[in-house]
């Protein structure tokens, strides 16, 4: 597991992680997430002994990275920001080279290399120097170093940057695969990476933790959580205003992307979300109205993030049911 | 430790055969070997049994040539990222730094080795004391030990293999005209003879001339030991540091 007390990490008067915790237990897999320069890859870089902190320190397994470094870099495997390798090796002999560092007899170095270029399906391009090959394969070399010599832990930053969406299907899944008996630390810039593979995010910005919980409970926190989402063609909105009209609720914004429009109805304070979007379907079934979509939001990561960052992007136009034009075509 | 060390020398040394560029270096440097022992140094004119004329030139021709081979041993790691791969694997960064110093000390060796036609020469047109030719072997590889550590640590403290290289020539240049003739008059009669022998005694080019001289003198060896120790302690310190720094 990975503890992480009290984490700094300063460029002369500039502070890139500030006073950082956390734990990764066996069996988690956390996803860190941050705008660019927030601190991600300074604060793994810290974790796997490349940079040495200020103040306070990191523990894997047990080994503090400061004080017992070699005990603690032989149980992590590690993919650093960019995939670095060497260029004029070739994937097979970059493997053979990492399992000879990392002290593996023979046969349980070829095991190991078998395993990890089936893991991260090389197979292709072994003997193809790492310069020659696409940026998928040589994040995927990445890959197969730090999950070799079968690490309990694991620190990926941007695992699946640079790949196309099945081999990020694929590195995922292997994540997720891996997950049971490792800690696993990923960063990521892409939202729906950790919907799909963590158990557990943390939003920091400017080198501080500004949230963490599961994805779900960090989605919960956006405004929209709990509203109620109706979508529907342009011309179908004068049909959607007259119909809020006679439905108790507190307000709603539009948001208006390509032919769709799209509201967010805000239940009445002191109401049930459920039954503002009980009171909805009824109404439109009513109404004879046939919406695109008619869903209860459970809320959007991206949103909690824009926020929690401070890149919060434009609000949506509010939606009177009453007494107003709606310009449909002048918001996007 | 030793398994890691190893590994690191044998990927290093590898590495500087997959790009022609080494097999140019070592063509280059045969050449230039060849062009002053034969032309600057009037080999046959001087009609002596002896190497005296190839070795004279080796402190002069290594002051180029090794730089441009150490010059890469750390700026080009810090230049791709491989360097943040390098020192999260578990092992002693002494190895690390020892592997790849040994690496490039094996590739010089190499070229140095590959002058041998000029020895089956000059056994062929005479009868060289091929004891003396040894030691001359020696010190001139010793010599190289030395340029590259000066080398290897200079490396460290940049990203750019134009800087390391431009001032591994510089720093390896100091330490070796501290001892050439030409800068020692400078200070004659006016310094006090304990500087000038100080300084002399800093000058690699001092230590490897008694060795070409035929005598492998434990004073000379321990001094090449010393200045490589040094070096190659100075580059752990230097990339240690800048693991704090951060750059």
């Amino acid at each position: 597991m990975i503890e992480v007390e009290h984490l700094v990490k300063k460029f002369g008067d500039f502070t890139a992680v500030n006073d950082l915790s956390f734990t990764v237990a066996r069996g988690q897999v956390m996803g860190f997430l941050g705008p660019n320069g927030a601190g991600k890859s300074t604060t793994m870089k810290m974790i796997t002994g490349f940079l040495r902190p200020s103040s306070g320190t990191a523990r894997i397994m047990g080994m503090d990275i400061c004080d017992h470094m070699l005990a603690a870099q032989r149980h992590f495997g590690y993919l650093p920001e960019g995939a670095p390798a060497w260029p004029d090796m070739t994937p097979r002999a970059f493997l053979q080279f990492i399992t000879q560092i990392r002290g593996l007899d023979k046969a349980a170095a070829r095991a190991a290399e078998a395993r990890a270029i089936e893991m991260t399906e090389l197979h292709g391009v072994l003997d193809q120097p790492i310069d020659t090959l696409s940026k998928g394969y040589r994040r995927r070399v990445g890959l197969a170093q730090a999950i070799v010599h079968d690490p309990d832990v694991l620190v990926m930053d941007e695992p699946t940057d640079g790949l196309d969406p099945n081999q990020k299907f694929q590195v995922r899944r292997a994540i997720t695969d891996m997950a049971r008996d490792k800690a696993i630390i990923i960063s990521t810039h892409i939202l729906e990476e950790v919907d799909a593979v963590c158990g557990a995010a943390m939003i920091i910005d400017r080198g501080q933790i500004v949230a963490e919980g599961t994805p779900s409970a960090l989605a919960a926190r956006s405004r929209y959580s709990g509203t109620v989402t109706l979508t529907l063609a342009h011309e179908q909105l004068p049909a959607a205003q007259n119909l809020l009209q006679n439905i108790n609720h507190r307000s709603a914004e539009l948001v208006t992307r390509g032919d769709e429009s799209t509201l967010h109805i805000f239940a009445a304070d002191g109401t049930e979300p459920g039954a503002l979007l009980a009171d909805m379907r009824a109404a439109i079934g009513a109404a004879g109205l046939a919406p695109r979509a008619l869903a209860l939001e459970t809320g959007r990561l991206d949103d909690v993030f824009g926020a929690l960052t401070g890149k919060a992007r434009p609000a949506a136009a509010p939606f009177h049911a009453t007494g107003m034009e709606n310009d449909k075509g002048a918001a996007s | 430790m030793m398994r890691a060390l190893t590994a690191i020398t044998a990927r290093e040394f590898a590495g500087y055969f997959t790009t022609p560029l080494a097999f140019v270096f070592i063509i280059v440097f045969l050449l230039a070997n060849g062009l002053a022992t034969f032309y600057l140094g009037a080999y046959f004119a001087m009609g002596q049994a002896d190497l005296t004329s190839f070795f004279m030139f080796h402190p002069w021709l290594y002051l180029f040539f090794l730089p441009a081979i150490s010059m890469r041993l750390w700026a080009e790691e810090r230049r791709n990222g491989s360097i943040e791969l390098l020192l999260t694997l578990p092992i002693p960064l002494t190895a690390v730094v020892i592997g790849k110093y040994l690496a490039a000390l094996a590739f010089s060796a190499l070229a140095l080795a590959l002058t041998f036609p000029i020895w089956l020469t000059v056994n062929y047109l005479g009868e060289p004391d091929n004891g003396v030719i040894f030691a001359s072997y020696v010190g001139s590889l010793m010599l190289a030990g030395g340029y590259l550590a000066i080398g290897s640590c200079l490396s460290a403290l940049t990203r750019n293999q134009v800087i390391a290289f431009v001032i591994s020539v510089v720093v390896c240049f100091l330490f070796t005209v501290s001892g050439a003739p030409l800068v020692l008059e400078l200070f004659d009669g006016w310094a006090p003879q304990a500087l000038i022998e100080t300084l002399a005694g800093f000058s690699l080019l001092t230590h490897f001339r008694a060795i070409t001289g035929g005598v492998i003198d434990m004073r000379d060896v321990m001094f090449f030991a010393t200045l490589i120790g040094v070096f190659l302690m100075a580059t752990v310190i230097v990339v240690d540091m800048k693991k704090a720094e951060g750059a």
